[in-house]
């Protein structure tokens, strides 16, 4: 360690202001993939809410549909039921687990190529480059005077990260209701006061976080580099400068006139030119590399101009990094990725999918639940009778009206009517119309002899009798006065 | 602790000066977007004190420039909701009670509003679901009325109460303290209840229950009916089925011969309105003991489809 040092002449700094990131323009093929993801979550975050489905007249004809109001999830074929939220809950498992498997094997590529914030913010530096030029032009533009054309330059840029703020906000909204009406309904000020709220809202956050926060969102407020960091071990791919093929760094020219004393690294800062972070990657894996590899493509650039083999900074793992040290050569990429760890987290993976798949395609759509009223437990009849009443919710998750049912078994003697019938035409058997896609609840009357145990276990059972003779059953109590016995 | 500040050599940064076992903090500045931040959190609370309820006073707190309340809030939001209630309310005022069970939406919503009510006004004696409560004030669920469980005949109990004396529209009867004013000896008591007991298949006939039958015949019949079956006029209750109000046995029949309950209602056309009053009859007819009066008008197949 270093001996301590006086420090008393200037304090530390308290606060720091943002040095500013003027990321360079590159090319490359990780810079082609970023772009190639970039367009396709754009894409789906924009246009999935336009895409129709037909459900039929009693449901709504939107693919991805999220009913807050209905209390309704609408995902293509699927609809979900607030009591199945664990289908949900499941999805967030799987992408949680999934976040382990990419992370485990291939680093922070959610952070490089994926996250909202990379994205939106990649988005935004392109429209840095289209209005103010490229790194140097926007170094030149950020520390000169307030000329007309930077004020004209800054006008128009924050002009055009407002829109395309207002349109990521605006396209969220139409994820909680019909997306053409609810257009028509926010210009013409029809729209419900959340939806302008939550527009406002995102609008700001987008401008903010994607227009100037940027890597310090990455840095100093994200807990998940955090995390990954710690999910991360000695077998993840992670962006890397190989030091030891690199260091000593020298000029070309200087490599030319002692030959043998440098290492590859021509020192032409290109790596940290291109980063959107404003890191050095030489430095070392760090907090602030979100492992994007632009400039893998940056210095394979360079070593190409000048000769060199490419990969003097490129995806390396930490064992691989020991052994290429050593002389020795890295692992195949293929038993990078394929090993215990990460086939465990994929085999995890899969079997919640797969569950999940099963269930949805077993779940039956018609569903019965009982509630045995409790004041009074039991009722006195004047013929010596009991009666006990019962609360039936009977859902109808289908898209179309249904006939179904209601029985009872395990109750001898017992008769049933709801509020529309009463005792004297009392059956053992009633049919209720259920209307598409809703909750029925049906007050249901049970009579049975006074004579039996003072607490009776029986089932009331539902099915269709509309072609899909499916549904479900429930047990419940009947309960009898202790005298009855 | 100055002299223990130093240079941390692998970030460059100075260290606080502590030192705790070896470990050191760094002094790392932050950003100062956080700074601007934490500035803007003040200048919300200052605008937060000016506009909203805020600094306590010696009996309030300051009341805000916006004049905001949680209390006015709840006051919009019942005002709010009684508008949104109102077209149900009218409806349900504008329909003659016993076209209620003809249109389902109406009386379901009448029967929801009336349940609220009977929490609020009915509970207290009549018991949570109109359970009644044994010996004390009669099961409002059960197939058994003393003055009738039609709509038309629980919404005059409602609106008139029970043996009010205030009152003269008030259901009343009054039945005779046959043992306590020695209308009946002890042992005509005990014969009149064999008889009582004998009807209502409890006991067997006897030589008892015979003498009774005479009794019964000459001081009850007159109300109770010649076989005991009740009559609705006076509230006097069936003797010949399986329910008692105050008790079936020997003993608590022998006790309400003696000296009957008679029991009171309070009259709520003075405390309730008459669309409430409307909603409590709907709920107590709901409870499964509701009796079909005249034939109400485009009665027919309800929405649950039982016939």
């Amino acid at each position: 360690m270093a001996s301590p040092e006086d420090l008393s002449g200037q304090p530390a700094p308290l606060y720091e202001a943002r040095k500013g990131v003027f990321p360079k323009a590159v090319n490359g093929p990780f810079r082609r993939f970023k772009w190639a993801i970039m367009a396709v979550a754009l894409a789906i975050y924009y246009a999935t809410p336009w895409i129709r489905w037909d459900r039929g007249p009693h449901a709504p004809d939107q693919a991805v549909l999220v009913d807050l109001a209905n209390r309704r999830f609408y995902m293509f074929q699927i609809e979900i039921w607030p009591h199945e939220f664990y289908y949900v809950a499941g999805l967030l498992i799987m992408a949680g687990i999934g976040l382990f498997l990419v992370t485990s094997a291939v680093g922070r590529a959610w952070c490089g190529y994926a996250c909202p914030q990379t994205v939106w913010t990649d988005l935004f530096q392109h429209v840095d480059r289209l209005v103010d030029g490229d790194r140097n032009a926007q170094v030149r533009l950020a520390n000169g005077p307030w000329t007309f054309e930077k004020l004209s330059k800054r006008t128009i840029k924050y002009l055009i990260y407002l829109v395309i703020a207002f349109w990521t906000g605006g396209a969220w909204i139409m994820y909680f209701a019909d997306a053409p009406t609810l257009t028509v309904d926010f210009w013409t000020g029809q729209a419900a006061p959340i939806a302008y709220g939550t527009v406002a809202v995102l609008t700001a956050t987008t401008f903010i976080l994607g227009g100037f926060m940027r890597e310090q969102v990455c840095i100093y407020m994200c807990p998940w580099p955090r995390i990954q960091t710690a999910m991360m071990d000695e077998k993840s791919l992670l962006v890397t400068y190989k030091d030891w093929r690199g260091e000593p760094r020298g000029s070309v020219k200087k490599a030319q006139a002692h030959p043998g004393a440098f290492g590859d690294c021509i020192d032409c800062n290109q790596c940290v030119a291109v980063c959107p972070t404003g890191i050095d990657i030489r430095e070392g894996p760090q907090i602030g590399c979100i492992t994007c590899a632009l400039c893998i493509d940056a210095c394979d650039g360079v070593m190409a101009q000048v000769g060199r083999p490419r990969g003097l900074i490129d995806y390396c793992t930490l064992d691989d990094a020991a052994s290429e040290k050593a002389g020795g050569a890295g692992r195949p990429i293929r038993k990078t990725l394929l090993r215990p760890r990460t086939l465990l987290y994929f085999g995890v993976w899969s079997a919640i999918g797969a569950a999940m798949l099963f269930s949805l395609g077993q779940r039956t759509r018609l569903d019965l639940a009982v509630q045995h009223d409790r004041s009074p437990l039991y009722v006195q009849l004047s013929d010596g009778q009991i009666r006990n009443n019962y609360t039936l919710k009977l859902r109808n998750m289908e898209t179309r009206p249904r006939r179904v049912a209601v029985t009872v078994s395990g109750l001898p003697g017992a008769v049933l009517w709801t509020n529309a019938g009463t005792r004297e035409n009392a059956a053992q058997r009633i049919e209720v119309a259920l209307p598409p896609d809703s909750v029925k609840s049906v007050k249901l009357f049970i009579a049975a002899p006074g004579t039996g145990p003072a607490r009776q276990d029986f089932t009331i059972a539902t099915r269709g009798l509309d072609g899909d003779p499916r549904g479900d059953s429930d047990t419940i109590q009947f309960d009898r006065p202790e005298t009855g016995q | 602790m100055a002299e223990h500040k130093r240079i941390d050599e692998a970030t460059g940064t100075s260290t606080v000066g502590h030192e705790w076992d070896g470990i050191e903090e760094l002094n790392t500045p932050l950003p100062r977007w956080w700074l601007w931040t934490f500035y803007a959190t003040i200048v919300w609370g200052l605008a937060y004190v000016v506009l909203y309820p805020a600094w306590p006073m010696v009996n309030r707190a300051t009341e805000g420039v916006l004049g905001w309340s949680s209390r006015g809030d709840l006051a919009k939001e019942m005002a709010a909701d009684a508008k949104r209630r109102a077209p149900t309310m009218n409806a349900i005022a504008a329909t003659a009670l016993a076209d209620l069970p003809a249109k389902p939406e109406l009386m379901q919503a009448a029967v929801q509003g009336g349940g609220a009510a009977f929490r609020v006004h009915c509970v207290q004696c009549h018991g949570a679901g109109g359970a009644g409560v044994k010996n004390l004030y009669p099961s409002l669920t059960d197939d058994d009325w003393l003055w009738g469980g039609d709509l038309a005949s629980i919404e005059y109990t409602v609106t008139h109460g029970i043996r009010n004396p205030d009152h003269k529209d008030t259901r009343t009867s009054l039945m005779p303290a046959f043992g306590r004013d020695g209308i009946l000896d002890a042992a005509q008591v005990g014969d009149v209840v064999s008889f009582v007991r004998t009807i209502s298949r409890q006991e067997k006939a006897s030589a008892s229950s015979t003498r009774g039958a005479t009794l019964f015949a000459d001081n009850c019949a007159v109300c109770h009916g010649a076989g005991g079956e009740g009559g609705r006029q006076f509230g006097a209750p069936k003797l010949t089925d399986a329910i008692w109000l105050y008790g079936g046995d020997r003993d608590s029949l022998t006790a309400t011969v003696n000296q009957p309950r008679n029991g009171v209602m309070p009259r709520w056309n003075n405390r309730l309105d008459p669309v409430t009053i409307k909603m409590l009859s709907a709920y107590v007819y709901s409870l499964g003991g509701g009796e079909k009066g005249l034939a109400p008008v485009g009665e027919g197949q309800g929405a649950d489809g039982q016939p």
